[in-house]
């Protein structure tokens, strides 16, 4: 029984893979096995790169939302799993740090014509990944709501805060305000925005010693627990998902999340009136600085070292083919900002361009860095409950990280 | 027999029957919530604006025409590929229930068998073994899985779920044969048999209704797991668990909640009936070898 | 049985648990002994879609010889179990020094990860363990005296919690908890207070993560209790009943006795399995709140973007441990009774 079902998936699987023969990116021979994470724009573009490869080739994807537990222990080994991994500046460190994935510099020459010269991430001037996207989080508001009460699109955060203040002393919502603050990962993401915001440095220079419990740390977490005050009180378990949630409802006026949550946050499904009345606004500073409260991110290609020089260069021949399609951009203008040449931003890129030309800062590719999040993500939730000061929450940050730290062999 | 010993007071039926009601609205009344809410649209599902709208269907109505819709069932089907992942899942739960009892039953009969000392030290092991957190397990397979290249395929996993599932399943048989009384397999002894054989035709037959509980708990626990599908499969080999998982999506992204809704109830219907068809066993099973601490 | 025989009974089943979790313990437990040889840090210009700047990376081949040189690591001892994120004995001798009270020296430790960990996971696990047995019993005690026809429907709906996974479980749960939730208005409207969320405080967290406990936990009790009940001897319960015994007491002491060692066995898994308390605290969002030690190797492995193994073997070691504490009492029953059998 188990064996027939196994031959009845085979020839499935294989019925429809020999169907035609025919590649457009020239993908003659090697195999193609590529590991990304799971959402809708990635599927978009995995689609376009297995077109590219052609109906012959030997191509597999996995998205997995632990794409980045799988990438180091995948690309280890040798020959390694996978022989492409789609990375962002924040998952590129660990396979930077281990050596995992190969400089594209060759490749790039060969097959690269049709790149931007920005796609192009160079480290110690060489090319270690081609970007295709990019994401940022930035400010929303509900036209209406503002325009009734007078107030004009904030473009710090000492306004965002007066704006909602306004908005819940008028009577018009309880919570006026929503951001992802949920305890982990997006709670020292908000941390980490505010911070850079502030003009502040994670460590000090040149070394990994960490450097938050500072004027600027506290800074930043005040304005956090000014804005999680005019937050629904349940903040601490809102994930960028349920704050979609709550602005939907119709619950929320102003609200600092993810560009990439624009195509569903302005479809065809839900309550239109509430979608018609959504604008996007770019990211606003903080602290009376000049650069937006908000890092910038790019996803690209990364090639895998342990992998044959047949199989790294279908794999990059298939992707780059998908990552210099003006086609797949300009067909999904809105699925995301695309980085690709020829591509005209949607109507919702706008804000994502806008905080790349204030100096928004990159979300910071420290090969430490992650440690520092995973302490920021679990450390400050006692302030912003009110059971400690921010000057303790930032002690306990460093304590966490330095433990981390020592632990990985950076201190 | 004195009959009147099982007639109950009309207040105990009384009590009894509303303790009964209570406990099972309690304990289906979330399923019956799911099921009624994996065919209306997210909007009413999900709302944060008004509960009510899940049972009225409010924006199902708007979006789609009807108050209800199967469109979540039909796309995770087809378009989220859902069928594949329920094939895998198949092939896992049958392929973990049968080597689990294979191992389990073997091993779980020669620990009630022997009075040698080690056989309290292999329980006490088992128990040891189980309360390793299955998080640190699977982390740790990974290197050495990518390294052999068995990463992401089916048979990895399933010995590995049987792996991690033995210690439970012995304990769970040890009990139950230790309630078959010695003298039977030993007079196979007596007649020739060798242990296996007294084993296979003397013992087995008797222990069917044990080896049914341990395996219903075996399929729940393959049927179920998470930690360890999400991390040992790849794509094409994802069973349904992991499947529902990759529905709900990550951080910075939404993923698709009608699906995964829709994919739940689709995961549990079947489960359901094999329950169903089973719990007759399982009781009488576990009457038969009455568990024993 | 002669110990060949008893060999190759217990070989395939011995052989899977040594190489699946017997060597993956023995190598945590080795990984917690050391820490990552020294990261060697060199400052590069890296170029991104949003320009040039300076920045520090790996330098690959310089640690990778010194990696060579070490490949487990450098050694540690038990440093790794005395850092801060996990024993931090001296942190909590400091406290002991500096705080001025016995309040005050519990706030700094229970502040401590690895000690609110604990704190939580030892008052999940005692606070749902008893309520669990005792449930289970009582609703075996109903079931069994319902007419045969309608038994089956109610078993199955009984066990449905235990059924389906808790990661879709607690999903749909935690939607229904929301304030706008159909459990969450339902408590507002009967509590009166429109502000009233079980998210927002931790105390209503822990309570409602405690309550998801019992509920989820219940049926496996149900189903082991259900079963020994059918096996309850009827000829002295007969005797009882012509001596004039209540029904009470008829439970109170022929069956309830009958029962112990089925007990000590629902209380030895439910124990263990409550202290390995995780996927609650993910599935209700509660990891502000509420963190178990699970969660703890969970944080350590899954949300860095590198596994950081020798702190997650670490928490898993004192996992252990802290499991065979609990269960001391039980083994060393289960000894008695094994010695007498011989």
């Amino acid at each position: 029984m188990k064996k027939l079902l196994i031959a009845l998936l085979f020839s499935f699987v294989s019925a429809s893979a020999f169907a035609g023969s025919h590649s457009p990116c020239g993908v003659t021979n090697g195999s193609i096995n590529i590991l990304a994470n799971e959402f809708t724009t990635y599927r978009i573009f995995m689609d376009e790169v297995k077109s590219c490869a052609g109906p012959d080739a030997d191509f597999n994807v996995t998205h997995s939302v632990d794409h980045n537990k799988l990438q180091v222990a995948a690309l280890s080994a040798n020959p390694a799993e996978f022989s492409a991994k789609l990375v962002t500046n924040g998952s590129i460190t660990p396979l930077m740090n281990d050596g995992l994935i190969r400089p594209l510099d060759d490749l790039v020459a060969k097959y690269g014509a049709n790149l931007n010269e920005n796609q192009k991430i160079t480290i110690d001037g060489k090319i270690y990944a081609v970007a295709f996207m990019a994401n940022a989080q930035h400010l929303w508001y509900r036209e209406s709501i503002l325009n009734d009460l007078g107030i004009d699109v904030p473009s710090t955060y000492e306004e965002v805060i007066a704006a909602a203040e306004k908005i819940k002393a008028a009577g018009v919502m309880p919570n006026p305000y929503a951001g992802a603050f949920k305890s982990g990962w997006n709670l020292g993401q908000e941390f980490v925005n505010m911070y850079l915001g502030h003009g502040g440095e994670f460590f000090k220079s040149g070394s990994a010693q960490p450097n938050v419990n500072n004027e600027k740390g506290v800074a930043a977490l005040n304005v956090i627990k000014k804005l999680t005050e005019l937050s629904n009180p349940d903040f601490l378990t809102q994930d960028t998902n349920a704050v979609k949630e709550e602005w939907e409802s119709g619950n929320v006026a102003l609200m600092h999340v993810w560009n990439s949550g624009a195509a569903s946050l302005l479809d065809d499904e839900g309550d239109q009136a509430i979608k018609a009345d959504t604008r996007l606004a770019p990211s606003p500073s903080v602290g009376g600085g000049s650069k937006p409260a908000t890092t910038l991110w790019w996803d690209g290609i990364g090639i895998s070292t342990n992998t044959s020089d047949e199989n790294a260069e279908a794999s990059f021949r298939a992707l780059v083919g998908a990552a210099s399609s003006s086609e797949l951009a300009n067909d999904n203008p809105n699925a995301t900002v695309w980085l690709i040449k020829g591509y005209t931003p949607g109507d919702t890129a706008g804000p994502v361009v806008d905080a790349a030309n204030r100096g928004a800062t990159p979300y910071p590719s420290f090969p430490h860095m992650s440690l520092m999040h995973g302490a920021l993500s679990s450390e400050l939730v006692e302030f912003l409950q009110g059971n400690e000061s921010a000057e303790k929450a930032l002690a306990d940050v460093e304590a966490a990280y330095v433990a981390k730290a020592t632990e990985q062999g950076f201190l | 027999m004195d009959t009147r010993i099982h007639k109950y007071s009309k207040q105990l039926i009384i009590i009894n029957s509303i303790f009964i009601l209570f406990w099972l609205t309690i304990s289906i009344f979330p399923f019956i919530w799911t099921l009624w809410g994996s065919f209306k649209v997210k909007a009413d599902f999900f709302s944060r604006a008004e509960w009510t709208y899940a049972l009225s269907g409010f924006n199902t109505l708007i979006e789609t025409g009807a108050t209800t819709t199967v469109k979540a069932y039909i796309e995770s089907w087809t378009e989220g590929e859902f069928w594949r992942a329920s094939m895998n899942t198949i092939i896992v739960t049958v392929s973990v229930v049968s080597i689990s009892l294979f191992l389990g039953t073997l091993g779980a009969y020669a620990l009630s068998r022997s009075t040698y000392k080690y056989t309290f030290y292999i329980l006490i092991a088992a128990l040891i073994f189980r309360a390793m957190p299955h998080i640190t397990l699977v982390s740790g397979y990974l290197f050495p899985f990518f390294q052999l290249n068995i990463w992401g395929i089916l048979p990895t996993t399933i010995i590995v779920l049987v792996a991690i599932n033995q210690p439970f399943t012995l304990w769970l048989l040890y009990s139950f044969f230790k309630t078959v009384p010695k003298e039977l397999d030993e007079s196979a002894l007596i007649d020739g048999c060798s242990y296996f054989q007294a084993f296979r035709y003397i013992i087995m037959p008797v222990m069917w209704p044990g080896v049914v509980t341990a395996g219903l708990f075996s399929m729940m626990l393959a049927y179920n797991d998470f930690t360890v599908t999400a991390l040992l499969l790849n794509q094409e080999n994802y069973t349904m668990v992991p499947k529902i998982n990759a529905y709900l999506g990550t951080v910075e992204y939404g993923g698709n909640y009608m699906w995964a809704v829709s994919s739940v109830v689709s995961a549990t219907a079947p489960l359901f009936m094999i329950i169903w068809f089973f719990q007759r066993q399982l009781i009488s099973g576990l009457t038969a070898g009455a568990v024993k601490g | 049985m002669p110990h060949k025989t008893f060999f190759w009974f217990i070989f395939p089943t011995g052989l899977a648990m040594i190489l699946f979790i017997g060597l993956p313990i023995v190598s945590s437990f080795f990984q917690s002994l050391h820490i990552e040889t020294q990261q060697v840090l060199m400052e590069v210009e890296n170029c991104d879609p949003f320009g040039c700047q300076t920045n520090v990376r790996v330098d690959v081949e310089a640690t990778d010889k010194l990696r060579e040189e070490n490949p487990l690591g450098r050694f540690n001892g038990f440093g790794t179990y005395l850092d801060r994120n996990h024993l931090a004995f001296d942190e909590i001798g400091e406290a002991w020094n500096s705080s001025s009270s016995m309040g005050e020296f519990k706030d700094i430790v229970l502040n401590l990860p690895f000690y609110k960990a604990l704190l939580f996971t030892l008052t999940f696990c005692f606070a749902v363990t008893p309520p669990v047995i005792f449930l289970g019993f009582i609703v075996a005690l109903s079931i069994n005296t319902l007419a045969k026809i309608i038994k089956g429907l109610i078993v199955f709906g009984t066990i449905l919690p235990m059924i389906v996974t808790p990661l879709i479980g607690s999903l749909v749960l935690f939607w229904m908890i929301d304030s706008q939730g159909i459990i969450g208005a339902s408590i507002q409207i009967l509590f009166d207070d429109p502000n009233l969320s079980l998210k927002a405080s931790s105390n209503l967290t822990w309570i409602t993560l405690i309550i998801y406990g019992i509920w989820h936990n219940t049926p496996f009790a149900f189903v082991v209790f259900y079963a020994a009940l059918q096996t309850v001897p009827q000829d002295p319960i007969e005797a009882a009943y012509i001596d004039g015994a209540s029904r009470f007491q008829r439970v109170r002491y022929i069956v309830i006795p009958h029962l112990y060692p089925v007990a000590t066995f629902i209380m030895l898994i439910c124990l263990m399995d409550n202290f390995r308390v995780f996927e609650p605290i993910i599935g209700f969002s509660a990891e502000g709140v509420a963190q178990s030690l699970s969660w703890m190797i969970y944080q350590d492995l899954r949300n860095e973007n590198k596994m950081l193994f020798g702190s997650a073997g670490a928490t898993s070691m004192l996992t252990i441990i802290g499991i065979a504490i609990l269960l001391t009492p039980v083994l060393i029953r289960t000894w008695k009774e094994f010695r007498t059998e011989r």
